[in-house]
């Protein structure tokens, strides 16, 4: 065996100081050349872009609703007056305006429901109960006729809390119906495969506006003449059975992704049918599809801005009606959109970080 | 002779139209006895013990159970599936729920048995195979051979009649074989009706009463270990035999 000469390591140079603003800078905008590069292009973007965009929405805005002063500055700075003005009547479309404390307190009531339900100390048998107590409330705050409240027919509810409501229930009712499809989906007896494919694929295949259409205009076609269904049911049922559709493939990519192994071994144990779905694979099945189920609900909650079409103005619908009606404000409609861009924002934003600690949770068994 | 507590009759099966799995197969097992079943890949070992508790039809023939004839009658299946535990070559444990979970599952939601009394005897069951210590752990959590044990400590929480073993070690570490025999071994010394498709010719030698040799669907021939390993009469067994102890 030939000798290995012994060559010891130079001694190296003590790693240089490694705190401060410029390590940082160094260490994370110029380690090298193409590192350094980058940064100053998309530094220089940002110089040339951020400063006007803050005079505009900032610094030259005009925060009163004073239409003379919002035309002086049009060209040239945001006129967030529209929003002043307006507000009421993008929040809350055509509810009467002197009852408008009505949809307030339901909408408060059910965000604060949406909260809680999203915590793990609350998730109790008594949530259950404690969602029919305030759905019963909201619909009798926003509706009245009783103790004492005014009559607000559903085609006057609007803005957030129609919003809200169209979201929620098409969310919690398109839920089960997708489990049970998806499960058909993979049945045994052909005529539940048959139906649940066909249900999927017919549903999947035409645009939501067409489904709304039908629900508000060709379905009360079908109707015994007398027997009228409220439009805003209609819709609903429309959605929750447009987005079962979808939320019923995501279920299923889910189902075919749990190994046979465990069904098979859940069998062996004298489970039922029902018994292993519910304990073994849908478990499994839902805690790996969680991004795209979160996917599917935050494209319903944006799909809800479609009802205005058949007359249920939501927020998008009443930013519409509130802004077209008034021709002094309409040419700031641009910054109506950008004020409820933020609201779409704010929820859909709050469902995605919230979806990353669901995963959190649902993977804590994988981890070593 | 007492009365066989599994009994296969001329039992026949397809996969498909073309694939004939299982020919002819009659075999009588009598309560308490251990049986090793071995043969080449693709032979039907595990097609037949997984007729037994009805993982697997058959199309032909007549297979009863305890007594219990299996048809496509959903409550004779449930039936057996309560006296009949199983262990898996990939063990199938149940990756969301801990140890203690997979075992109290079936007695809670099966048997109806309260939580603190399925609990107690889950951990009896832990005990019996030495891993009570990982009670709370995600099955992912543990080593091959701990999770072969928590699995068959699972089975056993049904209490069964019998056992069937598929293949039980093939999927493990050569250092983690021995705790999963031991275990095997310790059971099978406790009058409980097993059947274990395995390679394991020790197992076999140490404890097995009978062992089965199938080839092509067929059950080929089946003796006492002492003969079959150390004078197998058919031609395919010898084949079979030099090449898994050759070497």
């Amino acid at each position: 065996m030939s000798a290995l000469s012994y060559q010891p390591i130079l001694p190296r140079p003590a790693p240089r100081h490694a705190s401060g603003a410029l390590a940082w800078l160094r260490s994370n905008l110029f380690s090298d050349v193409k590192t350094g590069l980058s940064t100053i292009i998309l530094g220089g973007l940002l110089l040339w872009f951020i400063p006007p965009f803050l005079n505009w929405s900032l610094f030259n805005a005009v925060w009163t609703p004073d239409v003379q002063a919002c035309r002086a500055v049009q060209e040239s700075a945001a006129c967030w007056g529209v929003i002043a003005e307006k507000y009421r009547l993008i929040i809350f479309g055509r509810y009467p305006f002197d009852q408008q404390w009505r949809p307030l307190i339901a909408t408060v009531l059910m965000m604060l429901m949406l909260v809680a339900s999203c915590i793990r100390v609350f998730w109790k048998p008594w949530l259950a109960g404690s969602w029919i107590a305030v759905l019963t409330v909201f619909f009798i705050l926003m509706y009245g006729n009783s103790l004492g409240l005014a009559k607000v027919p559903t085609d006057s509810w609007g803005g957030l809390p129609l919003t809200i409501l169209l979201a929620t229930l098409s969310i919690v009712m398109a839920f089960p119906i997708a489990l049970l499809v998806a499960l058909g989906r993979r049945a045994d007896l052909p005529a539940i495969r048959v139906f649940c494919s066909l249900y999927v694929e017919l549903i999947r295949g035409v645009p939501l506006i067409s489904v709304l259409f039908m629900a508000s205009f060709m379905f009360p076609l079908f109707m015994p003449p007398g027997l009228t269904i409220d439009v805003l049911i209609r819709v609903l049922v429309g959605i929750t059975l447009f987005n079962a559709a979808y939320l019923a493939e995501v279920v299923r990519g889910g189902l075919q992704a749990v190994p046979k192994g465990q069904i098979e071994a859940a069998a062996t144990l004298g489970l039922s049918y029902w018994q292993i779905q519910r304990k073994i694979v849908l478990p499994q099945a839902l805690a790996m599809v969680v991004p795209s189920i979160v996917n599917s609900i935050i494209a319903t909650f944006k799909d809800t801005s479609l009802v205005s079409i058949v007359s249920l103005y939501e927020l998008t619908g009443a930013l519409d009606m509130a802004i077209n009606a008034d021709a002094n404000w309409k040419p700031f409609k641009l910054q109506g959109y950008m004020f409820i861009a933020i609201i779409y924002f704010i929820f859909c934003f709050s469902m995605s970080r919230y979806s990353q600690w669901v995963e959190r949770q649902v993977n804590k068994s994988k981890l070593r | 002779m007492t009365e066989p507590i599994i009994k296969f009759e001329k039992l026949n099966k397809w996969y498909g139209n073309n694939f004939h799995v299982l020919r002819d197969i009659d075999l009588d097992v009598a309560p308490g006895e251990r049986i090793v079943i071995c043969g080449p890949s693709g032979s039907g070992k595990s097609t037949l013990i997984r007729c037994i508790n009805r993982l697997e039809e058959h199309q032909q023939g007549k297979l009863f159970v305890d007594g219990v004839e299996m048809t496509d009658d959903i409550r004779a299946i449930d039936e057996v599936r309560k006296k009949v535990g199983m262990v898996f070559q990939q063990f199938n444990l149940f990756p969301h729920l801990t140890v203690l979970e997979n075992l109290t599952l079936s007695p809670m939601w099966v048997g109806k048995m309260p939580k603190k009394q399925a609990e107690e005897k889950a951990m009896q069951q832990l005990q019996r195979v030495r891993i009570a210590e990982q009670a709370d752990k995600y099955p992912l959590q543990l080593s091959g051979g701990q999770q072969q044990r928590v699995a068959i400590a699972r089975a056993l929480c049904l209490t069964p009649k019998i056992m069937l073993f598929d293949e039980p070690t093939s999927a493990l570490d050569p250092e983690m074989i021995k705790e999963v025999l031991d275990v095997m071994v310790e059971l099978a010394n406790q009058g409980i009706t097993m059947l274990c498709v395995t390679h394991e010719m020790g197992f076999a030698k140490a404890v097995a009463d009978r062992v089965i040799f199938m080839d092509e669907g067929q059950i080929v021939e089946q003796n006492n270990p002492h003969d079959f390993f150390n004078h197998p009469q058919n031609e395919r067994s010898k084949d079979f035999l030099s090449k898994i102890l050759g070497h």
